[in-house]
């Protein structure tokens, strides 16, 4: 390990909170303050807050915008407002994942992508190859400073330093150009936990100074700064997917559970004919609730009546709900809600059942 | 009595009837974080120094709980399986198993060279 590691503008404010200071995805990151569970409890219940400036961020800008995002992504894009979002899995000619992203249209022209960390260059490189038409790819990735503000409390919190009307009232929604300790912010209320909350975006270097009044701010409300160890309990408890885990290269949106995302009416898209070949999905994401003594991680053997029948791409010990989750591709033939199976773990079978996937809800 | 602390963090303390009780050290609950969940062996079953005879999860990950010593699974700390959070709050009180019939017996630091070996850990 040569490579050096990437920081964020928030680095020394993590080392000063008491962030334990990890390698993720080639970045010098928190995983944890106080800890994962009370930092998970502190979302579900009041408001977290998390340093998710290692984010990826592309602009799709130019008359053929909207044309461009149609062809790359599987969502369909056209109709949105401007100061919408919008999920989507981007696809490889194969039909598998190359990222899944969210998508603000800022006007009909000009749209910001905002990507997985690990995934950024990859990703950079492959819309520049399929860009089409009149439209301008620019990352401003290094420019660009993000902090997740989530939990029931969180527009609470920063109704102390915005206006109301800078805090969109939908989901899936941003606000451009929002004053903010000095600065200028895009507010969206989207997220990565399943709670009520928004994400900030603003200059690279003004993230500390926004940190800061957050955490002045939601002092009263028992704000918590939050590790990536929490985003990643508190996304897998509401069953989120994860790039890497749930999907990735070889596995389709498809068969991670994702089809409502995938417009197959749409005119054409990277991944449509591959996707059409490929018709209804012979593995499926399942949920797994662990009913059985143990943790279920990922890269463990599902088994249905002795029989293998998929493996588990992500598990842990879900703290709000206490207890063990995991998420599972499987035969799908096996899929339905209520079987019983059993998971390898390290040699010893775990009994799991088959359980709607988004574990928690609010 | 004094307590023995192993290179993988476990401490041990010897009893007067030639059995030793184990546990985890503080600075290893504290690297490991909140745990979630123990994997305890069952009274009777041989563990071998320097291999694994536990596991402990916290949510992001397990880890094995290395003996120190050679010998026979006495008993065990039942109270762990139910309330794993006992080795945060007090990993000193919160021992995982007694060993008996003890054929080997590593090396081991003793409280002060401890603190001084997790010192260097941490630099």
């Amino acid at each position: 390990m040569t490579e050096e590691l990437k920081k964020t503008s928030l680095c020394d404010t993590h080392v000063k909170y008491g962030g334990k200071m990890v390698p993720f995805a080639g970045w010098y990151m928190p995983v944890q303050y106080k800890g994962v569970i009370d930092e998970h409890m502190n979302v579900r219940t009041k408001v977290g807050m998390f340093d998710v400036s290692h984010m990826g961020e592309i602009v799709v800008k130019g008359p053929d915008a909207l044309k461009n995002l149609n062809l790359l992504l599987t969502n369909d894009f056209n109709g949105m407002h401007d100061g919408q979002a919008r999920y989507s899995p981007m696809c490889n000619e194969e039909g598998g994942v190359v990222d899944d992203l969210i998508a603000y249209k800022k006007n009909d022209e000009e749209y910001l992508l905002v990507v997985n960390a690990a995934n950024k260059d990859k990703d950079f490189a492959w819309i520049l190859a399929h860009k089409t038409g009149d439209v301008e790819i620019t990352d401003i990735s290094a420019t660009v400073g993000q902090i997740a503000l989530q939990g029931p409390l969180a527009k609470q919190v920063l109704l102390k330093l915005v206006r109301p009307e800078d805090i969109p009232a939908e989901y899936y929604a941003c606000v451009f150009n929002v004053p903010i300790c000095g600065t200028e912010a895009m507010i969206s209320t989207t997220g990565y936990t399943g709670e009520d909350g928004v994400e900030i975006y603003m200059p690279w270097d003004k993230a500390p100074v926004v940190w800061e009044a957050l955490m002045e701010a939601g002092a009263e409300e028992g704000i918590m700064p939050c590790g990536l160890g929490a985003r990643d309990t508190l996304r897998l408890e509401a069953g989120m997917p994860l790039y890497g885990h749930e999907m990735d290269d070889t596995i389709s949106p498809k068969e991670a559970g994702l089809g409502i995302f995938v417009k197959m009416d749409k005119e054409d898209f990277i991944g449509k004919a591959a996707l059409e070949a490929m018709g209804a999905p012979k593995r499926r994401k399942v949920g797994l609730k662990v009913t059985g003594r143990g943790i279920v991680r990922e890269h463990q053997d599902v088994f249905l009546n002795g029989e293998k029948i998929g493996v588990t791409t992500s598990g842990t010990f879900c703290p709000f709900l206490n207890g063990a989750y995991a998420n599972a591709l499987v035969d799908a033939d096996h899929r339905e809600i209520g079987t019983k199976v059993e998971v390898d773990v390290r040699g010893r079978r775990v009994e799991c059942e088959i359980v709607k996937s988004q574990f928690y809800k609010r | 009595m004094a307590l023995f602390f192993s290179k993988t963090h476990e401490w041990l303390l010897e009893g007067e009837d030639k059995t030793v009780t184990i546990g985890i050290s503080d600075f290893a609950q504290e690297e490991l974080g909140q745990l979630v969940f123990v994997n305890l062996p069952e009274p009777g079953d041989l563990v071998t120094a320097g291999e694994a005879f536990a596991d402990v999860e916290s949510v992001k990950a397990v880890s094995d709980i290395m003996s120190p010593v050679s010998g026979t699974i006495l008993e065990i700390n039942e109270e762990l399986l139910d309330a794993p959070e006992m080795i945060n709050d007090a990993p000193y009180d919160a021992w995982f198993v007694k060993v008996g019939d003890i054929t080997y017996h590593e090396d081991m630091l003793t409280e002060d060279e401890y603190k001084a070996f997790v010192e260097e850990e941490k630099a």
